[in-house]
């Protein structure tokens, strides 16, 4: 099943798509498997799994941590596939790597590829490279049906949305502040415009992403788009074992008001 | 779908590996710095700050004692040291406040090594009532302390950045998330020939003002072209700004001269053309310093404004189709080079600048009494008192 149409199928169920973050390794690579069955069982849509990087510009402080802690650990991509690969039968949910470009291209991106689609990759979010520069590994990606998932800022011009939006694939990642990632009380209030004016430029769900970290704001999110991403505050309550504060925003998710 | 070709390549390298949230702000900023670039009243006062608050034309001096010293080639100094604050980065640095202000950006920030970015960057924003918060490595402001002093006098906030190495490329990871959470009233001056386009050609050409004096004032002084012109190359924009008006003649050797820190051998130093692969950093595809991961390697140089892991995209270029050739000077050799100029003629010269210096004084005794080298003296080393008194043992009293 491709990224696509996995979304799909949940979204049609009507509930809203959840998307937890996680950095892989933080904590250790041991615990990766029981993390991510663990997020399955409690019904997330996919998982968007983090690889360690050691120049973040894109992540915000807590998962920049994160990322320190799991490179600490001899976390890299090359692992994270292996560990990953090692449990995939068991993983029914798609799976989305975020990692800078970087890695990859020292992984190859033909081998890269490969062992991402072995490994339950489903989608990639590449956070610095662009639509403009994707050629640099897209082709490879495509052969394998990995879905390259653009970013779509609130700051773009309206042709350069419908661009963005017209290229990504699995799904639309919009961008819901501008900066970086991390948690934040106040969101711009022009935004449901802002997602129906993404909608009418494809048919792909769009999920919001970015600062979102309360129940109230993926039920307030989910009233105007097709889900949510939840980085930072995930990361943070994974370090702390804290699977409360998982569930109840998954639950929000569940009940969050259907267009 | 279909994937549309980057702008802003030396061939394979540079292009823009930025969050798409940068994308708008750096099509933008390619947009103004073009209409910029043509528009005569723009160069006009540039120029106009160029002569009356930087000092220029800076001059190229024969160095006949160090020439006599060695004994080869005539060494020719341009004295990119005498700008105001002291180094090359003066040219780049009011330009690009002069551009942010007809962006209509009141605010700036900026990343610095040596601080000497920094300190300019400072300056020009003193002289145009600019906002300045410059992000600086831990260690770097360590080292550089008296340019973190010089920065806060000049009414600049200095940051400083304790993640990672603590050195350059963490300063440059902070200024990229503090420019892409401010982007609609702040302007990033980058520093050195480096990051997403339209950076690597904005700072080529601001600093291409050395090379095209050089050019002019060689054969005003020996009637001809000199047979090779030497920089060091960290980022690279005080070598990209020399070698750029020449690159056309081919007569002329192009040498840029990276920081071999402790040895290449002993991966302790700052040789990315030397000891890196392609990959992609700051936003650029370039030559860098990395491990079988794909991560980032620390770079390691006694002069911080060296200490970086990469090099710009355009020397990557010239390096590949051969029109420039890149060597390496250890932190030990950098230091004879300091105490050379210092003896032979009386200048104290950046760190950085010392690396050429002491390559130019091993290159000059091979070649004949009458050719020429023209060495960049991209910066004066004030700055570095106390790293060599740390370094040769001296003491203050």
């Amino acid at each position: 099943m491709t990224l696509q149409t996995a979304m799909e199928s949940a979204i049609k169920s009507g509930e809203k798509a959840f998307v937890p973050y996680i950095m892989a390794g933080d904590g250790g690579l041991s615990i990766l498997r029981e993390t991510i069955l663990r997020l399955q069982h409690l019904g997330v849509t996919a998982i968007e799994v983090g690889i360690p990087f050691t120049d973040p510009v894109a992540d915000g402080p807590t998962i920049e941590k994160a990322g320190e802690r799991a490179l600490a650990n001899g976390v890299n991509l090359r692992n994270v596939l292996a560990a990953l690969k090692e449990f995939a039968h068991e993983v029914k949910i798609p799976l989305v790597a975020m990692t800078y470009l970087n890695p990859i291209l020292a992984y190859g991106a033909a081998a890269f590829a490969q062992d991402a689609y072995e490994a339950g990759i489903r989608g990639l979010i590449v956070p610095d490279m662009p639509l403009e520069e994707s050629s640099i590994i897209h082709t490879e990606l495509s052969e394998k049906e990995i879905s390259l998932i653009q970013l779509v800022s609130l700051t773009s011009p309206t042709e350069r949305i419908a661009k963005l939006a017209a290229a990504s694939e699995g799904f639309i990642y919009a961008v819901t502040v501008n900066g970086i990632t991390g948690a934040r009380s106040v969101f711009s209030n022009d935004l449901a415009p802002h997602f129906a004016n993404l909608k009418s430029y494809s048919a792909l769900p769009v999920l919001a992403g970015f600062g979102i970290s309360t129940p109230e704001q993926v039920e307030a999110f989910g009233s105007f788009s097709d889900g949510v991403i939840v980085g930072s505050k995930i990361v943070d309550a994974l370090a702390h074992n804290d699977w409360e504060t998982i569930e109840s925003l998954v639950k929000a998710s569940k009940h969050a008001e259907v267009n | 779908m279909t994937t549309t070709t980057a702008a802003g390549r030396f061939g394979a390298y540079g292009g823009q590996f930025v969050p798409e949230t940068l994308m708008t702000p750096l099509l933008e900023l390619e947009k103004s710095y073009e209409e910029a670039k043509q528009d005569p009243a723009f160069q006009e006062e540039l120029h106009y700050y160029l002569t009356h608050y930087v000092g220029r034309e800076t001059p190229l001096y024969f160095a006949e004692r160090l020439t006599e010293k060695i004994g080869g080639a005539k060494i020719y100094l341009k004295r990119e040291d005498l700008n105001h604050t002291g180094a090359h980065k003066i040219n780049n640095a009011l330009g690009q406040a002069l551009l942010a202000i007809r962006m209509g950006k009141k605010k700036i920030v900026a990343e610095t090594g040596a601080g000497q970015h920094g300190v300019a960057t400072a300056t020009a924003c003193a002289l145009l009532n600019l906002d300045c918060i410059v992000y600086m490595g831990a260690e770097d402001v360590k080292r550089q302390a008296l340019n973190v002093f010089r920065m806060e006098l000049l009414g600049a906030k200095v940051i400083s950045v304790e993640k990672g190495s603590a050195t350059l490329k963490d300063a440059v990871n902070e200024a990229l998330r503090h420019w892409v959470t401010h982007i609609e009233d702040t302007h990033y001056i980058l520093g050195s020939a480096l990051g997403p386009h339209p950076f690597p050609t904005i700072v080529r050409d601001f600093q291409r003002v050395i090379g095209d004096e050089a050019r002019i004032q060689i054969q005003e002084q020996e009637g001809r072209l000199p047979n090779a012109v030497v920089a060091c190359v960290g980022g690279g924009s005080n070598a990209i700004g020399m070698f750029y008006p020449f690159i056309g003649d081919r007569d002329v050797k192009l040498i840029g001269v990276e920081a071999a820190g402790a040895g290449i051998e002993t991966g302790k130093h700052a040789a990315a053309i030397a000891g890196g692969q392609k990959g992609v950093l700051h936003g650029a595809y370039m030559y860098l310093l990395q491990d079988e991961n794909g991560f980032v390697q620390e770079a390691h140089s006694i002069s911080a404004g060296l200490d970086y892991p990469a090099v710009g995209p355009e020397h990557c270029f010239l390096s590949d189709i051969g029109r420039a050739a890149y060597d390496s000077v250890t932190d030990e050799e950098a230091l004879e080079g300091v105490k050379l100029l210092c003896a032979t003629e009386g200048i104290l010269p950046a760190i950085e600048s010392a690396h050429a210096v002491f390559y130019t004084s091993k290159l000059a005794a091979t070649m004949k009494k009458d050719d020429i080298i023209i060495v960049c003296l991209s910066g004066r080393g004030d700055k570095d008192v106390h790293t060599l008194i740390d370094a040769l043992g001296g003491n203050m009293r």
